[in-house]
């Protein structure tokens, strides 16, 4: 029976050729010039949000703890992004675009991390509410002190006197190149997830007391997924100020961060692929709206409300897509359940549960079927 | 026996003026079954708090295998070999059984976060191994048939069951079980004392029992120990207890306040 199930390795194997036949279709229609400008960036916005709302997911959806301040890591990383590829520029280094790109990016991510460990610390300590209230409050700080910071364009931090934008980044944002960090970003994630550190973040989730007392380190555990979020908070930080080319104190205030929340619910708490999907969909959305021009906004506000009341769990719950899966179900559709069989990677450990829920399960298909039909199309 | 597993001298811990437990002493040997017992409110579940690094001691000390355990915090105390059960149930309620288990294994697996990421072949001979050892330790429970069932749809007593196992997992030397018995029907009940009399036969371990059913504890513990307002009133074999007038008044009250009490334990 086991043999019929594709084994972890091909399950590897057949994501690894899907996300290359993605990139495949991303680099014909970008080259063959079927899609313009503005398309493609629509695409690289929704590549930084999927990067921001699978990273915001970890924090939220698997380890269960609310932050409102992702905006102001990803501030952090954009600003430190910015300012090292100007210092660069100013010091004379010759450097391939692409790698001072992802230099700068990469300095981005560690810069936010640094911070994430440094907010995480005190932050922690607190539940719920409270810690959505302090990092709510730290990502203020973060947007006032950048609007007086004078290296991003403001007077001085002693001045008071509100800044203005940081001009003149170079843009070094490459399609392709970004395609792949956030390709690099979703399976790091899915790695740490599916492994002894992911499933201590859930137990953390599920009882912080029983967590402790199986012998997990819980300061530790949080604030290693809070350092992580806040990197990858920083990524998506580096990418967007190096694809606008200028930045503004106003990126790291609540509003932006409340969006990617709204993001991970709406896409399922804890789904990684219901993030993707969701992040791609409310990019694409308001764009699609436009045809409603001053009621935009309304409708998608409707549009939101909507899905919330009729699936209040999000797109896809805690539940995954996976390719694999699909591909169990096509082409070996005997009902394979046997118990204790050794827990494979992919999404087969989950596979019973999506048996159980088929109705659910096949909904969701549907939904991720349109939303990579939504990507093509748009492509 | 040369070293106990666990000694625990002049304990106690207060709350602001409130002394909840003092003077406690208790000597456990490895493959004892110790019960604690006492009125509601007598500081049983607080010894237990003390013993897992939940409160610290206000004074005395306790050792493991020698070594002092004072200061140490919950995951610590985990680590170095005390776990325990709770009385209401604490299980990962959205992971599923087998889970539930592996994340007490946690600590015995050694690959890091690159070998996380990478799935380096160490990480999949870990996985494997902690898998079958998982569900060996599920098959004791008989709850091997629901490894992938998630922990919040099992029936109340497999979740208890799988509490114990859990705590098992951490591979510790004491096993501190808070009121398992309780809201458990008679076969439960049964069911469950065969299981702890397997488990401690099978890993030699200590266990530090509280419970209010008296004929589990009766049946099982090799020595009781009675607590009533955080003094430890008797200790001895279950028929010492049974007659000791110290222990029937504070259970069943000596004066003619008695009524409210009995009702209780009966």
């Amino acid at each position: 029976m086991k043999k019929s199930m594709l084994s972890t390795k091909q399950s590897y194997l057949v994501c690894a050729i899907g996300v290359v036949a993605l990139f495949g279709i991303l680099m014909g229609v970008c080259e063959s010039g079927l899609v313009n400008a503005y398309i493609k960036g629509i695409m690289m916005t929704c590549c930084i949000a999927i990067i921001m709302t699978t990273s915001l997911n970890l924090t939220i959806g698997v380890l269960g703890q609310l932050t409102l301040g992702c905006c102001g890591f990803e501030a952090i990383g954009a600003y430190s992004a910015a300012l090292m590829s100007k210092l660069l520029v100013a010091n004379g280094v010759a450097m391939d675009p692409t790698l001072r790109f992802l230099l700068t990016t990469l300095v981005g991510g560690v810069v936010a991390c640094v911070f994430g460990v440094l907010v995480g610390i005190p932050a922690l300590r607190l539940h719920g509410d409270y810690l959505a209230i302090i990092t709510l409050g730290f990502g203020e700080i973060i947007r006032v002190i950048i609007q007086n910071l004078k290296v991003a364009g403001g007077m001085g931090l002693d001045k008071g006197a509100a800044g203005q934008a940081l001009i003149g980044i170079d843009r070094l944002a490459n399609l392709y190149v970004v395609f792949w960090i956030t390709v690099v970003t979703v399976v790091l994630l899915f790695m740490f997830a599916r492994s002894r550190y992911g499933r201590a973040v859930k137990a953390i989730r599920d009882d912080e007391i029983a967590a402790n007392a199986s012998g997990i380190n819980i300061t530790y555990m949080k604030v290693l997924v809070f350092a992580i979020s806040a990197f990858f908070a920083g990524i998506a930080g580096g990418i967007f100020a190096q694809y606008i080319g200028s930045l503004n104190p106003a990126m790291a205030g609540w509003l932006q961060s409340i969006n990617y929340v709204i993001m991970v619910v709406f896409g399922g708490m804890g789904s990684l692929t219901g993030s993707i999907v969701s992040a791609i969909g409310l990019t694409i959305l308001p764009e699609l709206l436009r045809a409603f021009s001053s009621y935009r906004m309304l409708v998608y506000s409707v549009a939101l409300v909507l899905i919330m009341i009729f699936r209040p769990q999000g797109i896809f719950g805690n539940w995954e897509f996976s390719l694999t899966k699909v591909i169990n179900k096509i082409f070996y559709p005997v009902k394979v359940r046997e118990h204790g069989k050794p827990k494979q990677d992919g999404a087969d450990g989950k596979s019973e549960k999506a048996v159980k829920s088929g109705k659910s399960a096949k909904e969701a298909d549907k939904t991720a079927g349109k939303a990579t039909k939504t990507k093509e199309a748009q492509a | 026996m040369s070293e106990p597993i666990l000694k625990a001298e002049h304990l106690g811990i207060t709350f602001g003026g409130l002394k909840a437990v003092s003077d406690f002493n208790m000597t456990i040997n490895s493959g004892e079954l110790i019960g604690l017992i006492g009125p509601n409110g007598a500081g049983k579940t607080t010894v237990f708090n003390l013993l897992t690094g939940v409160y610290q001691p206000t004074e005395g000390e306790f050792f493991l295998d020698g070594e002092r355990m004072n200061g140490k915090k919950t995951y610590q105390v985990v680590r170095a070999g005390i776990a325990r059960t709770f009385q209401n149930i604490r299980l990962f309620g959205q992971m599923a059984v087998e889970e539930n288990v592996l994340v007490a294994f946690n600590e015995s697996f050694s690959y890091h976060m690159g070998g996380a990421i990478f799935r380096t072949p160490k990480f999949w001979k870990q996985e494997r191994e902690m898998h079958a050892k998982a569900i060996d330790l599920l098959k004791i429970f008989g709850l091997e048939g629901l490894a992938e069932t998630e922990a919040a749809n099992l029936p109340y007593g497999a979740q208890r069951k799988l509490e114990i196992a859990r705590a098992l997992a951490t591979g510790m030397k004491l096993l501190l079980l808070d009121e398992p018995a309780a809201g458990m029907n008679p076969t439960e009940t049964e069911d469950l004392l065969n299981c702890i009399n397997t488990i401690r036969d099978r890993f030699g371990i200590a266990i530090l029992l509280i419970e209010h059913d008296m004929s589990l504890v009766m049946n099982v513990c090799q020595r009781i120990q009675v607590l009533d307002y955080g003094r430890t009133i008797a200790s001895g074999t279950p028929e010492e207890i049974a007659n000791n007038p110290q222990v029937i008044s504070a259970y069943l009250g000596s004066d003619d306040d008695d009524d409210d009490e009995s009702e209780e334990e009966a």
